[in-house]
């Protein structure tokens, strides 16, 4: 966000420098009208940074009164002290099970990336395929992915290699879904401007397809990194004896729930700083397409 | 012979649908700066669609410099009503783009780099950008949009310049001063150009000839020579010869729009 904003002010005495000046040279011998609207301004921004954490905490105060009030018993739903009571207890088994899964999802998601681009790119840049791959891949896409994990096993037994292609599987199609969409709504006259230098149609593809749809890809992969922990950590439970999954599902069948409650926050928290690190690749990289007032976002 | 020359063209854009413009014969010779009027909707556009060979026409035959068109030409410059700049490129990025593309730039482009890029800034000085090399387009106004959208057009030194309505979404000042920039670029070394607008002022002002289109499917109904001295200055359009030019012009348009 911040970076956004600099570059419009670097922008803005460039284009109307007669009206930057004058402005300024008021400025400097009046400091004093600014100062007091300068700390509201801070504080609004520190709020805004603080909300996701104040709501988070808030989340588990109102759980842990809720567990405490009404004396829940720890086995139907533990109080947030007793889950992280568990995640200490057991930081170690819950450590390499994270990584497991962490290995899985990155792993699903990288080929997700690759086949997500690459049918994507197809899929945009020509009708016929288009036409003729949508209802398969709308069809796949249909099948719960779960459904489909005992097959993966009866071909490639359990553990690491079903979990990594359930997360490719389950998170491929919005990636696939925004680069096409991103290709096949190019402006005909920004292909008319190219095909009238005699472009080719990859020349189109690289000078103006692709870079176009770099917006999409980056939102589709905020959604497609969530949705790979899912089909990790649904294969995991399903047919793993290793990864988050399998721990949460030896924790629930010893009933050591608060232990199941540490799992779910841990794919919880991985997932959102998953999710923040391509949020922030895609701040840095797609810049251009994010200038609005809520580029934060 | 003329640069580009129509014999009785016609082009339905796809096979048994009404034609979008029909029995069309026009002349344009090297360096002549003609303009299409007419109605909305008249074919304007798809005329330039065939003389850059984005479309084959139905009828007739279409030829440039001498030879029948039979795909994209690459000695043509083209702008749009939208500027079209990619917004993920600087001014200068987007001024360079037909040079990564069209031979012999395309293959020269790595080994002359620095020359290019001078070449480009100089044109960007020329219509009155200098400053804005580094700014992405939408740091620009939609004027200065329009003039980096016609040095696009031109950074390759096409023979042939086509503007589709490029002053169309500007206001009357902006439009004013875009027009005598585009006199002054054609006036220091002509080129061929056809401007498709629906502004009269601009078509008497800019062109040598004036062609009025009719309703669709489109046909050259009149063909008018401006004969107006050159080179032509802003208060030229408040003359009596120039009021006449477009006065004609009208009655013409007025005519082919009540029937």
């Amino acid at each position: 966000m911040s970076t956004a904003i600099s570059q419009e002010e670097r922008a803005l005495p460039h284009i109307s420098p007669n009206a930057g000046e004058p402005d300024v040279k008021v400025e400097d011998p009046v400091p004093a009208p600014l100062a007091p609207e300068a700390p509201p301004r801070r504080f609004r921004i520190d709020l805004v940074a603080a909300a996701p954490w104040l709501v988070v905490i808030g989340l588990f105060i109102v759980w842990e009164l809720i567990c405490r009030g009404f004396d829940v018993p720890e086995y139907l739903l533990p109080a947030p002290s007793a889950v992280w009571a568990a995640g200490v207890e057991y930081w170690q088994p819950i450590l390499l099970h994270a990584g497991q899964t962490s290995f899985t999802t990155l792993a699903g998601f990288a080929i997700t990336v690759v086949v997500g681009v690459l049918l994507g790119a197809l899929v945009g840049s020509s009708p016929i395929i288009y036409k003729a791959l949508y209802p398969l891949l709308i069809g796949f896409n249909s099948i719960p992915k779960v459904a489909f994990v005992p097959v993966l096993v009866v071909w490639f037994g359990i553990g690491t290699i079903p979990a990594i292609l359930t997360a490719f599987t389950i998170s491929f199609f919005p990636v696939l879904v925004n680069v096409a969409t991103g290709l096949a709504t190019l402006e005909p006259e920004l292909e008319d401007v190219l095909r009238s230098l005699g472009a080719s149609r990859l020349d189109i593809l690289r000078k103006v397809g692709l870079p176009r749809s770099m917006p999409y890809f980056f939102a589709s992969l905020k959604i497609a990194i969530t949705l790979a922990f899912v089909g990790s950590v649904i294969s995991e439970t399903v047919a793993s004896n290793l990864g988050i999954g399998y721990l949460m599902m030896s924790a629930s069948s010893s009933m050591n729930i608060p232990l199941v409650f540490a799992g779910l926050i841990v794919i919880g928290a991985m997932g959102v700083v998953m999710y923040e690190v391509f949020a922030w690749l895609e701040r840095r990289l797609t810049k251009w397409a994010h200038r609005g007032p809520n580029s934060g976002m | 012979m003329s640069f580009v020359r129509f014999e009785n063209v016609s082009l339905a854009y796809t096979p048994g649908s009404p034609l979008a413009i029909q029995d069309v014969s026009l002349e344009i010779q090297e360096g002549e700066f003609i303009s299409v009027v007419g109605p909305s909707g008249c074919g304007k556009s798809t005329l330039m669609k065939l003389v850059t060979g984005l479309k084959a026409p139905t009828g007739g035959y279409v030829y440039v410099g001498g030879r029948q068109v039979g795909g994209p030409l690459k000695i043509v410059g083209m702008a749009f009503q939208a500027s079209n700049l990619l917004p993920w490129r600087t001014t200068l990025e987007n001024v360079m783009l037909p040079l990564e593309i069209v031979e012999p730039f395309r293959s020269e482009l790595k080994s002359k780099r620095k020359e290019f890029e001078e070449q480009a800034r100089a044109l960007i000085k020329r219509v009155g950008l200098a400053g804005f090399e580094d700014k992405f387009p939408w740091e620009l106004s939609g004027g200065m949009q329009q003039r980096a959208s016609i040095c696009r057009a031109l950074v390759h030194k096409p023979r042939l310049l086509m503007l589709d309505e490029p002053f169309g979404a500007l206001d009357a000042f902006t439009r004013e001063e875009l027009w005598c920039m585009l006199r002054d670029l054609w006036q220091e070394s002509p080129f061929t150009v056809v401007l498709v607008t629906h502004d009269l002022r601009e078509a008497v002002f800019l062109a040598d000839t004036v062609y009025v289109m009719s309703k669709r499917p489109g046909r050259i109904l009149v063909k008018r020579e401006i004969d107006l001295p050159r080179p032509r200055d802003l208060d030229v359009t408040y003359t009596d010869a120039f009021s006449a030019h477009v006065h004609v012009l009208r009655e013409h348009i007025g005519h082919v729009r009540s029937h």
